[in-house]
């Protein structure tokens, strides 16, 4: 692939690590790699005798599915370890598991953790590039790259446009990794829901906070809704499932402030009724499947990248 | 070369902040005791066959330094550290005194757990003075027994690390301990709000998807001590202050006449919570690394008198408890071979005076704690502690003489070092 700027990371663990020419770079390469998925033979022979472990201490069959396919598309062999099936994994201690997954020689290892932080320890006991598929509350990028894709395929562009961002901003990866990718890349990105959720210091993150769902989401070109979780009536962050839909759910009434083609996401699974109502998930303003297609194309990106790709 | 039994410091800076002095002069140790100070141009005496001269140009002799906040991890640790490879720390760190925490396994809540440091610690190259638990087991129940403790050796009282929830607890803890003369020293933090976070709330915290404890979870219990102090009239040590306004706190509480004593740690007024950036465990600990701003505010109150003791926290913990997920690593760090250079680097910066910095380190916790050293005074206990200012080392695992490694400062170079440490008129430390 023909390309003027140089990708030079061993790893993906965050936006915050990317710059604007290496997010440029990304989106280019998948538009690329997703015209591979839309012909009959759909497999390269790109990563032919690469191994890609994919090692999942948290349920996620969508995002480790993803990753597979991404990575078989290439022909790179691949491994899938979870901490629930797993015994090499279970009651084992990150950096034991890591050095156990030396012996396998992997080239890239995929990792999804509960805990914010641990790809990059990860990184610091093995020599395999790492690749974050979303750890605790701090990053999810490929999530944030094919988000970053989705917008500028419907929208054309994402420099200057206006991108709301609702709900648990506080406890979501995929909110972190979006208010870095798409402020970076030129967008203006508001926050807005409870203030319980909000966390502190989200402005120097690239985000300005709405007082009001109006407030936030005015003139929007893109509302991205992020799931509740039921967690979270215990903490105590929110008062009820019943009070949040009331007052911060996002359903056609309240889209009427956003601009008139604003472009409606959800990084999924969806509580229907609750952060969104079903009439706008369902409806054509909804990205929420074009977000599970662009995934494999980004995240075939990433591997090619990271494995020297240029 | 026979052993010789006095001791003559020569040519040295001597800094004695309780009585004033920071001049040129030589120290005589004899018998255990300060024995003589030759001071405005008065000269040493002769050589002597039963004395041993060490000549100190460049380095400057203060009073044995006393750390009044360390964990020795034993009984029950000492995988982590001993109570003899701590006070070799400690000897190697310019420290000739600590006192050791009671969160030790068990807890030391008895005459018994007592007893057993104090005979562990006879042979160990600095004093060890324990302080008891406040409430028994530490559970934050009921009281310990400061009686039974006091007569065994404990000198204060704290149930560091589970910080006493119950205000009513802590009201009885001060009534009860003033019979003894026991100081409590607390540990400040209201957990529902700290709860399970593991590094300052902020900016910080967000980018890095980590769970913050605010400002206010150690403000607000800061508050509570000094309000049930003032009530009770008695007094209180506030243990490792990490923040602007607990600072301001206390300085407003000294102002009304609260009997409030306070201490930081060497890490809360040379970094911030940036140190965790890429997850680094080592620079986690209770209470967190803040901001610029708290920094600023802990050295102006090292400055203008509001802190008076900086003691280590000094937490070592092993490659186990460090080398995993930020989120379950142990909190602490080491500290007893890196407070020196630390602290010297305020005097660089002219935030305090060496005689500060004397006070802060020895005079000061002496007095808080009620036991010997903090002066260089003829007829005081030969407690030294000898610094080369100039002296640069790089302060690397292979060197660290504790039994853990987990220090932020790790790799660092540093200027300033304890050279010479005296204990009771003996050598517990030399690296001139
Ligand atoms: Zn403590």
């Amino acid at each position: 692939m023909a390309s003027v700027h140089h990708f030079d990371h061993n790893h993906i663990l965050s936006l915050q690590d990317l710059s604007r020419e290496d997010i440029h770079l990304i989106l280019q390469s998948a538009e690329s790699f997703k015209e591979i998925s839309s012909r009959s033979i759909k497999k390269v022979p790109t990563l032919r005798g690469k191994t890609v472990i994919n090692l999942f201490f948290e349920p996620s069959t969508r995002t480790r599915l993803s990753f597979e396919i991404a990575a078989k598309r290439m022909s790179a062999d691949t491994f899938n370890f979870s901490a629930s099936t797993s015994s090499a994994v279970k009651g084992e201690s990150l950096v034991d598991t890591a050095r156990n997954l030396m012996a396998m020689h992997p080239d890239v290892i995929v990792i999804r953790h509960a805990h914010s932080g641990t790809p990059y320890l990860l990184t610091k006991h093995i020599k395999a590039s790492v690749i974050n598929a979303g750890d605790g509350t701090h990053e999810h990028p490929s999530q944030g790259l094919l988000d970053l894709m989705t917008v500028k395929q419907r929208k054309g562009r994402i420099e200057g446009l206006k991108v709301a961002i609702v709900g648990d901003i506080a406890h979501s990866r995929v909110a972190h990794s979006n208010i870095v990718g798409f402020s970076k890349m030129g967008a203006n990105v508001l926050v807005g829901g409870p203030a319980t959720l909000i966390p502190s210091g989200i402005e120097k993150l690239g985000a300005k906070v709405g007082k009001t769902i109006d407030a936030t989401i005015v003139d929007a070109d893109v509302v991205m809704v992020l799931r509740i979780q039921k967690e979270r009536q215990r903490d105590p962050l929110i008062p009820s499932f019943r009070e949040y839909a009331n007052q911060f759910g996002i359903n056609k009434k309240v889209l009427t402030a956003a601009k008139p083609d604003v472009l409606v996401m959800h990084p999924g699974p969806i509580n229907r009724g609750v952060e969104l109502d079903p009439d706008v998930a369902d409806s054509p303003r909804s990205a929420i499947l074009d977000q599970v297609s662009n995934g494999v194309a980004v995240r075939m990106a990433l591997l090619y990248l990271i494995m020297g790709g240029d | 070369m026979a052993a010789r039994s006095e001791l003559l410091l020569k040519n040295g800076r001597i800094i004695d902040p309780v009585n004033g002095i920071d001049e040129q002069g030589h120290l005589l140790l004899a018998k255990g005791k300060i024995a003589g100070l030759f001071l405005k141009g008065k000269k040493a005496p002769p050589p002597s066959q039963n004395r041993r001269e060490i000549e100190l140009a460049g380095k400057w002799i203060f009073p044995g330094f006393i750390d009044m906040h360390v964990h020795l991890r034993e009984p029950g640790e000492e995988y982590k550290e001993t109570i003899d490879s701590g006070t070799k720390a400690a000897a190697a760190g310019g420290f000739t005194a600590v006192a050791c925490m009671p969160n030790t396994e068990p807890v030391n809540d008895s005459e018994t757990v007592t007893s057993y440091i104090l005979e562990k610690a006879r042979e160990a190259k600095a004093r060890v003075y324990p302080v008891g638990s406040i409430s028994k087991g530490s559970h934050g129940e009921k009281l310990a027994d400061y009686g039974e403790m006091k007569k065994a050796g404990v000198v204060g009282l704290s149930d560091d690390g589970r910080p006493v929830t119950n205000s009513q607890l802590m009201r009885r803890a001060l009534e009860y301990s003033s019979n003894f003369e026991l100081l409590i020293i607390s540990h400040s933090e209201e957990i529902s709000l700290s709860q399970n976070g593991v590094m300052n709330e902020g900016y910080v915290s967000t980018k890095l998807g980590l769970r913050g404890i605010p400002k206010a979870a150690e403000e607000i219990m800061i508050y509570r001590d000094l309000s049930l102090a003032e009530y009770t009239g008695n007094p209180i040590h506030i243990a490792h202050i990490s923040t602007k306004e607990s600072v301001s706190l206390i300085r407003r509480a000294k102002e009304r006449g609260c009997l409030v004593t306070a201490e930081t740690a060497p890490h809360y007024f040379t970094l911030t919570e940036e140190a965790i950036d890429q997850y680094n465990t080592l620079a986690k600990m209770n209470p967190p690394l803040r901001t610029e701003d708290d920094v600023a505010a802990i050295q102006q109150g090292l400055k203008d008198g509001t802190i008076d003791v900086i003691a280590t926290d000094h937490a070592p913990h092993s490659v186990l408890e460090k080398e995993q997920e930020f989120d379950i690593a142990a909190n602490g760090i080491i500290g007893l071979e890196t407070a020196v250079p630390l602290t010297l680097s305020l005097v660089r910066g002219n935030i305090i005076s060496a005689q500060r910095m004397a006070g802060l380190l020895s005079s000061n916790p002496a007095r808080i704690l009620g036991v010997q050293g903090g002066s260089l005074q003829i007829g005081r206990v030969a407690d030294v502690t000898v610094v080369d200012p100039e002296r640069e080392f790089v302060f690397s695992a292979d060197e660290v003489v504790s039994k853990s490694k987990n220090s932020p400062f790790l790799g660092r170079k540093l200027l300033g070092k304890a050279v010479l440490t005296v204990l009771e008129g003996k050598i517990t430390f030399k690296d001139l």
